[in-house]
């Protein structure tokens, strides 16, 4: 079945947010899987390998995102992307710390 | 937030003279500190942090436009000016292709949600065809400006 949309929620972690140098690290990761993915919030969804739609979604520290993959490495690429963004957090600092 | 909300007008430059990125940068930061967004005595060291963050990651983001940016203790609201080289600038864009309108943006320290919101007011232009055809097009300060005053009144939130 390469049809079913597989779906994570991750969190936002790093203080900075999803500004240009993360969201391009989402886009490099996502460009490696052939699914087709996408970022939401609560108002707008982006293709996540599209910089121009990922940079509307303003997802500050603390914003949930839900992202939607579609595909047969479906899974695999959303993986991926909560180890970035929840586990890695763009190897960026967190509320808190020091950088 | 639009973009008349952190465009610099007095900033704009509609024939960058220089043929290098980093030359583009200096012009346009130079713009800025005559404008008074910046001390004149800090324009060096951010031309220096936005070419050193230019290096790190390109902010060509294809489609011949490029969104240098910076974050900046002496600001205390984001700031951008706007400035088109009609040759196109080499800024190691995603796509290869030549720059021809940058969008510089320094934005405070402290205060990554406003920067964020900058950003996202930039974009949400950038992704329009006509956008950044039009502003491609200009060839005068006032025809920049006209765009981005008309980009701000056409039916934007």
């Amino acid at each position: 079945m390469t049809d079913v949309v597989h779906e994570i929620e991750v969190e936002i972690r790093n203080i900075q947010g999803l500004h240009l140098r993360p969201a391009m690290q989402i886009i490099d990761l996502a460009g490696g899987f052939k699914s087709q993915i996408t970022v939401s919030s609560d108002k707008d969804t982006a293709d996540a390998k599209s910089i121009m739609q990922m940079m509307l979604l303003r997802a500050t520290c603390g914003t949930k995102l839900k992202v939607r993959a579609c595909g047969n490495d479906a899974k695999e690429a959303l993986k991926a992307i909560q180890e970035l963004v929840e586990e890695k957090h763009f190897d960026e600092p967190l509320p808190g710390l020091t950088a | 937030m639009k973009l008349t909300d952190i465009v610099c007008f007095d900033g704009i430059v509609a024939q960058l003279k220089s043929k290098q990125r980093d030359g583009a940068i200096g012009e346009l930061v130079g713009a800025l500190a005559k404008a008074k967004k910046i001390p004149a005595n800090s324009a060096d060291a951010i031309t220096k942090s936005v070419i050193k963050r230019e290096n790190e990651a390109s902010t060509g983001i294809g489609k011949g436009v490029a969104v240098p940016h910076v974050k900046h203790p002496m600001v205390k609201e984001p700031v951008a000016v706007v400035g088109c080289s009609a040759e196109g600038l080499d800024f190691s864009s995603l796509d290869k292709q030549p720059v021809y309108s940058v969008i510089l943006l320094v934005s405070p320290m402290d205060n990554p949600d406003k920067h964020l919101q900058a950003m996202e007011t930039v974009f949400r232009n950038l992704q329009k065809d006509d956008f950044r055809r039009f502003l491609r097009q200009a060839q005068s300060v006032e025809e920049i400006r006209e765009v981005i005053l008309d980009a701000d009144g056409g039916g934007t939130d």
